[in-house]
């Protein structure tokens, strides 16, 4: 592997002029979005350049679509052979809309019909980040845990997975995967005391081929002879048992409910592990593992390769879920593959990806409950005084959310840049004993969330992975709880929770146009190439999420602790956005 | 003057016979409270304004036997955390389920109402307690989620549940909006 290395970084430096698809930004795209973060690496970066800087302010409305819902729309639509897929927040319904023809109409609506009850286990609104597309299918997932094979072209079931069970909490709300003929799914439920669980679908019949859980002995984690950990506090055996206590890791979270990522060439899946249970860390004594943790593992067997633990014995919430967006980079004149990873604890890892080394972990965000991550011992520093337990703490920044929640990041090759829409918030936190009922919330702390330093709650960034600084950034009012999209005309779309869908300009972050959509944006960002050769830019708006619950869920902020006290921060939402999804495609006229 | 006295008195005793009354509700304890028995009213707990044909039929009287009661809203906030509503209504303003400080009830907020809501559950998330949980802590809660929105006598009604005490930064900055 070092060698390996040494010899492609001399390879790079001798051969500069050499085709950049060696590195893995650099995919390969044929116009269409198949997958939520439209590529393996996770680049959500497009080639398509009709539109740029210049022309964006002139972008028209070209067609709209209603999906008749009200909760929050989180999913990015897909475009495989000239049809628009669009998921829908629970019910779970899959519409499919024709491109070919003038406003996009109507093929057909598929219903997997998930039982209502779902509703009651969904920690943050009753969301869904979107379906994959693989060999003439459409995966996607229902909040009442299953997984669901759909003819692309009839939108008739092939076939319908249960994969876990609402009585334990359990619930899916992410985007599946699908790598070498399998359908990666991870379960929800980190608020109420499920245990976390990755697991592999094989595409064609819908049978489990395995099950990686996140806490447990190692075989359950999946955990055998070729797991190197790259640092000490990583390795030992059956460690998914041993860093709790008792039977603790039963009901002990790290539910795997975002985004994968996929190196063929190392042959390695990337996904991080969620919060574990209660929130009120007193309750779980020991590091927790493996919550809070990156994990690589083989896509054909689900073995682990390495494993990294970003923040062991959590005491604020801060799942690893978020994006690993995979790159080659030179860092200190050596091409590096590595996976840049920004955590709710607001650090940007920035990690080789074959080993899980950290190469950086700078703060992308204001923090002020760690010092440091010792990149010798990949020990995170915390700030004790900033720790939750059975007591009240204030001013823990980030909150809960963190730096940024799910709300997936960009990359563009053009610029070397990552876009991290974020968040600005910060806490306080009275732990209070939580009991375990099957079924039931088992979060055990009273939170309000409130805006970080300048008032601004959210803000959109442009960060330098190799110098691990930012290099501009814009305030927005309520949190960036869109993804970003950045694209070959250098421009980048991310939309926010008041309903403005922004373009910036990728270089500077210069405002270049907006236009206001009908209901807040927590959504997900496309562009793709239209049968008619034109570029198109798609999104949903829909307020909701655990940010726009205020407004989804018609809460009362006057009781600040609502929403896991993120209605303390969004009590004035209900002023700027009214409640209704809605698709929006836009092209050059 | 006698009879003024007289008026005046009497007054006064009908005044602390309603006060004895009422504190005698508010102090009661049921120290031998009927077993677990999950009984679900079903004609009782109307949801419905809709009557065909008018209002012409018998609704078993049901009665909240805690209205009123301090005891049963202290209890009941305790339980309320307890088998973790709390965790999905927060303390009333609602999350993973809707608010419970609000005007519009969709089940109704009559005592039978959320007796209902509470053992049978709701098609939308609401768990079915119903056999879960003794039918007096049912009361309770009930007794309990009507004080927060003040439908509780005052007099047995504590003050809004200190859930975490207030700091001045967590007040929402003013001028923030608009930006």
């Amino acid at each position: 592997m070092h060698t390996f290395t040494s010899v492609a970084a001399v390879a790079f430096v001798v051969f500069s002029v050499a085709p950049l698809r060696a590195q893995i930004q650099n995919q390969t795209d044929d116009g269409q979005w198949t997958m939520p973060a439209k590529n393996y690496a996770s680049t959500r970066f497009s080639t398509l350049a009709e539109i740029d800087t210049g022309n964006v302010k002139n972008l028209k409305l070209a067609w709209s679509f209603s999906t008749g819902l009200s909760k929050g729309h989180e999913a990015a639509p897909l475009i495989v052979n000239n049809t628009m897929y669009v998921v829908t927040p629970w019910p779970n319904l899959l519409y499919a809309l024709d491109l070919t023809k003038p406003g996009g109409p109507l093929k057909w609506t598929y219903s997997p019909q998930p039982t209502a009850s779902a509703q009651g286990v969904a920690c943050c609104d009753v969301v869904n980040r979107g379906a994959a597309y693989y060999k003439g299918r459409i995966y996607y997932n229902t909040l009442d845990v299953h997984t669901v094979a759909v003819d692309a072209a009839t939108g008739k079931e092939v076939w319908k997975t249960q994969l876990g069970d609402i009585n334990h909490g359990e619930s899916i709300t992410m985007a599946p995967l699908i790598v070498k003929g399998k359908v990666l799914v991870g379960n929800s439920g980190g608020e109420m005391g499920v245990r976390g669980w990755l697991a592999a679908l094989d595409a064609e019949t819908g049978k489990v081929v395995w099950r990686a859980y996140a806490t447990g002995p190692d075989k359950e984690v999946l955990i055998g002879g070729n797991f190197k950990p790259f640092y000490a506090q990583d390795r030992g055996t059956d460690l998914g048992m041993k860093s709790w206590q008792g039977e603790q890791w039963k009901i002990g979270g790290g539910a795997a409910w975002s985004w994968i990522s996929y190196d063929p060439d190392l042959d390695l899946i990337y996904y991080g592990t969620a919060n574990p249970g209660p929130w009120n860390a007193e309750q779980r004594p020991g590091d927790n593992k493996w919550t809070s943790t990156l994990f690589a593992r083989r896509p054909d067997t689900g073995e682990a390769i390495w494993a990294y633990q970003m923040n062991p014995h959590d005491v604020h919430d801060y799942d690893g879920i978020n994006e690993n967006i995979l790159l080659d980079l030179n860092i200190h004149g050596q091409l590096r593959k590595v996976l840049a990873h920004p955590d709710r604890n607001a650090r940007m890892y920035l990690m080789d990806r074959g080993t899980g080394e950290v190469l950086s972990a700078e703060p992308f965000a204001f923090q002020n409950t760690s010092e440091s991550v010792d990149l010798k011992t990949g020990k995170l520093n915390i700030v004790a005084s900033k720790s939750t337990g059975s007591k009240t703490v204030r001013d823990i920044c980030p909150a809960a959310p963190g730096g940024k929640d799910w709300q997936p990041s960009s990359y563009s090759p053009r610029t070397g840049l990552m876009y991290i829409p974020h968040n600005n918030l910060c806490m306080e936190f009275e732990g209070v004993q939580a009991n375990y009922i099957a079924g039931t919330p088992y979060v055990g702390a009273n939170v309000r969330m409130y805006p970080g330093p300048g008032g601004n709650r959210g803000e959109v960034s442009a960060w330098d992975p190799v110098t691990a600084k930012t290099v501009w950034s814009v305030k927005e009012m309520f949190p960036a709880w869109s993804g970003t999209l950045v694209t070959a005309g250098d421009v980048i779309f991310y939309g926010t929770m008041d309903g403005w869908f922004k373009a910036l300009d990728a270089r500077s972050g210069a405002f270049l146009w907006q236009f206001k959509a009908g209901s807040g944006i927590v959504s997900q960002p496309v562009t793709y190439k239209g049968p008619d050769g034109k570029q198109y830019v798609a999104f949903m708006s829909g307020v909701g999420g655990w940010s726009g619950a205020v407004v989804s869920g018609g809460l009362n902020a006057k009781d600040g602790t609502a929403a896991l006290g993120f209605a303390n921060a969004m009590a004035d939402l209900p002023k700027y956005t009214t409640k209704g999804g809605m698709l929006y495609v836009f092209s050059l006229p | 003057m006698s009879s003024r006295c007289h008026s005046d008195c009497a007054r006064s005793f009908a005044v602390c016979c309603l006060i004895a009354l009422m504190a005698c509700q508010r102090e009661k304890r049921d120290l031998r409270p009927a077993p677990a028995v999950a009984v679900v009213y079903g004609a009782a707990a109307v949801e419905s304004d809709l009557h065909p044909a008018g209002k012409q039929y018998r609704v078993p009287q049901v009665t909240n036997p805690y209205e009123g009661n301090a005891y049963a809203i202290s209890e009941g906030q305790r339980l309320f955390n307890w088998y973790n509503c709390s965790g999905c209504h927060a303390n009333g303003g609602g999350g993973m389920g809707p608010p419970l400080i609000k005007q519009e009830w969709i089940y109704g907020v009559e005592p039978a109402n959320l007796f209902d809501t509470i053992v049978k559950g709701r098609p939308n998330g609401m768990p079915t307690w119903g056999g879960k949980i003794p039918e007096y802590q049912v009361w309770q809660l009930v007794t309990y989620v009507r004080s927060m929105n003040n439908l509780e006598p005052k007099s047995a009604t504590p003050a809004r549940p200190d859930t975490l005490e207030q700091s001045s930064k967590t007040i929402f900055p003013k001028g923030i909006a608009g930006r």
